[in-house]
């Protein structure tokens, strides 16, 4: 187990910077999940973690230990890959050992290492096989299980998921999260699907443009999301959004006029909140149809995803937003009110940060 | 199974492979056959007039003398040029395995003498080692050694054409072995680096056996390719210095169109043929054994 730390850590692609200025702290035994859009730089991140691609500027520490220049093998890491790297031409027992053989272990101890493992990730029946005699499944169990039987203080995932059918995928995931209870070790997994990032994770790190937007646990990012990015990419819909108007505060809350002439009162404090134009952002859960709602829209099209019914609505200005219906069934072009559960309504100001509604404890 | 494959297959289907089989029997069949069926006759090839002979040409060719050397000749050469081969253009392949300038120029300089014609390659190489006036003659005089009677002595001259040989081939297999190589996926690599493996240890366990069926098909090709060797040795050495580097196809040109003696070159092809079912048989019963071994 080891922590890692990230300090300025910069990459460029000749002239192309694809990182820059990052810094991350990782603690013993957490799971920290790199999060963003294809081409966010998680993945050069995590490859600059493993050494298999030099950083430009900056330095990672490994256990407090200063890698940055340390060749792959000796940072005391192990790294499961997106197309498993197994090597084909040898035996699961000898793609486990390879490893722990190359730094001189003892057979008897590599034995030992592989039998633990084998019976963990279920690979005992496995052992004399050749990866291509394996399933998908098969071969991301080894390519763990070489992970594991190499001790190592932080382990790698680059994607490691990405290559399982739907079913699989589910059931590997609960394994991984089993095993990151069992063995405690620190662990970094970089992915682009949020459903493993919000069930893995105990803290997220949600990236864009080579730059963090935000660290949090997943009910945090979900509930306070930092930014108008995150806001939107976390969640199936994700976070709709509204353009609105700042009318008049009232007891320190910031007041909206809101499209086609409502006024909703926020429970966002108004000090702080800058002028000028705002985005109210709704996540589709928290809305539904009230007669009386501040917000006016037709509907558009209505989903029907079995344990809830969506309804996409237009609003009068034009902007979209999703709605959760609740028994009622209103027909396509229909008219609907909205209510807003103002303690679930976040603004957004032009630079994209975010002003969430006051705690209703608060 | 697909839908296609449940289909009752038809005799009409037959005529899709049918122009393909009709060349392939009238050009090699046919003459495969035909050379078999000389081979039993002594066919005179001036007076065109053939007798049925039975196996006597291959009785004689088994006491003829000169065709024992250049059995030996023939094999001798294959068993210095064929690993040559393998091992050299395996090692070209992974020392110019990467990009730049200077390996990408390398790599073409490499292929470039492939194209050359047997008559240059010759050619420019009689003139480097011509006695006297040579490039490589001069360079040994200058170092102040004796000069080294490369295409003149019999125990060198068979060993200068197959260095020659390679010399001049050397691209193909290169090039067999750099795109084996490339289809090695670099995440393989990249664990092995993350396992701690040296240099020599992912060369071995990683790159080698992921070469093994590149290896095999090279060391084939050159097998089937050496065995017949002839032009480049006809135009530097003519088979001499005393028929020591004469092979087996130059017998079999000399008897057939110099002799005129048509059943017994035929029986000689035979017998190459043979010797070359036997060479690439043994190949692939060594790899089909490897294989079984380890599985």
């Amino acid at each position: 187990m080891a922590s890692l730390k990230l300090q300025n850590i910069s990459k460029r692609y000749g002239a192309t910077q694809v990182i820059a200025d990052l810094s991350l702290d990782v603690a013993e035994g957490e799971f920290v999940v790199f999060l963003g859009p294809s081409g966010c730089g998680k993945t050069s991140l995590l490859r600059m973690v493993a050494g298999l691609e030099e950083a430009s500027g900056g330095r990672i520490l490994i256990g407090g230990r200063d890698v940055t220049q340390a060749p792959p093998g000796q940072r005391n890491l192990a790294m499961v890959f997106q197309h498993y790297a197994l090597y084909p031409h040898m035996s699961v027992r000898d793609n486990l050992a390879f490893g722990l053989r190359n730094i001189g272990v003892k057979e008897v101890e590599i034995a030992r290492r592989i039998a633990e493992a084998g019976r963990m990730l279920e690979l005992d029946a496995l052992l004399e096989r050749k990866p291509t005699q394996l399933s998908g499944g098969q071969r991301q169990r080894v390519a763990i299980g070489r992970a594991v039987v190499k001790e190592p203080g932080i382990f790698l995932f680059d994607e490691p998921l990405s290559n399982l059918d739907a079913a699989l995928r589910g059931r590997t995931r609960l394994e991984l999260a089993q095993l990151h209870r069992r063995l405690g070790a620190t662990m970094v997994f970089v992915t682009h699907d949020q459903i493993e990032a919000m069930t893995l994770a105990t803290r997220i790190v949600v990236m864009k443009g080579g730059a963090i937007e935000q660290v949090a646990a997943p009910a945090e990012l979900y509930r306070r999301p930092a930014t108008r990015f995150v806001a939107g990419f976390i969640g199936t819909p994700g976070m709709g959004f509204v353009p609105v108007q700042r009318a008049a505060d009232e007891e320190g809350f910031a007041v909206l006029a809101l499209p086609g002439g409502g006024r909703l009162r926020t429970r966002v404090p108004a000090v702080g909140l800058p002028a000028g134009a705002l985005s109210l952002g709704l996540r589709p859960e928290t809305l539904h149809p009230a007669a009386d709602g501040a917000i006016q829209g037709s509907v558009e099209m209505v989903e029907f995803l079995g344990e809830r019914t969506l309804a996409h609505l237009k609003l009068a200005d034009g902007s979209a937003l999703i709605v959760t219906l609740n028994g009622v069934r209103p027909e396509v072009g229909e008219s609907i009110g909205v209510a807003v559960d103002v303690n679930e309504a976040h603004l957004f100001d032009e630079s994209g940060r975010a002003h969430h509604a006051l705690e209703p404890s608060a | 199974m697909s839908a296609v494959g449940l289909r009752a297959s038809r005799p009409a289907y037959a005529l899709f492979v049918l122009p393909f089989v009709a060349l392939y029997a009238a050009l090699l069949i046919w003459p495969l056959l035909k050379g078999v069926f000389i081979s039993f006759h002594d066919h005179d090839l001036l007076s065109n007039e053939s007798f049925w002979v039975g196996l006597a040409n291959y009785a004689e060719l088994w006491d003829d003398e000169v065709f024992r050397q250049v059995v030996g000749n023939t094999i001798r050469f294959v068993a210095i040029s064929t690993p040559i081969f393998v091992i050299l253009s395996l090692s070209l392949a992974l020392a110019l395995n990467r990009p730049g300038k200077l390996a990408f120029l390398l790599r073409a300089t490499f292929f470039c003498a492939s194209v050359f014609s047997v008559t240059l390659v010759t050619l420019v190489w009689k003139l480097a080692l011509m006695p006297g006036r040579g490039l490589l003659p001069q360079l040994l005089t200058a170092l102040g050694l004796p000069e080294l009677p490369l295409l003149t002595d019999e125990n060198l001259a068979l060993l200068t054409v197959a260095l020659i040989t390679v010399w001049w081939i050397i691209g193909l297999p290169m090039i067999l072995f750099l795109s084996a190589l490339q289809q090695i996926p670099a995440e393989l690599y990249e664990a092995a680096a993350l396992d701690n493996a040296s240099r020599w240890r992912t060369l071995t366990r990683v790159t080698l056996p992921s070469l093994k069926r590149a290896i095999v098909l090279v060391a084939l090709i050159e097998l089937i390719r050496q065995f017949q060797v002839f032009p480049q040795i006809l135009l530097m050495t003519n088979g001499g210095p005393n028929n020591s580097t004469r092979p087996i196809v130059q017998f079999i040109y000399e008897q057939a169109f110099m002799q005129l003696s048509l059943g017994y070159a035929t029986a000689a092809s035979q017998v190459l043929l043979a010797i070359m079912l036997v060479g690439v048989s043994a190949q692939i019963w060594i790899e089909r054994d490897k294989k079984g071994g380890r599985a």
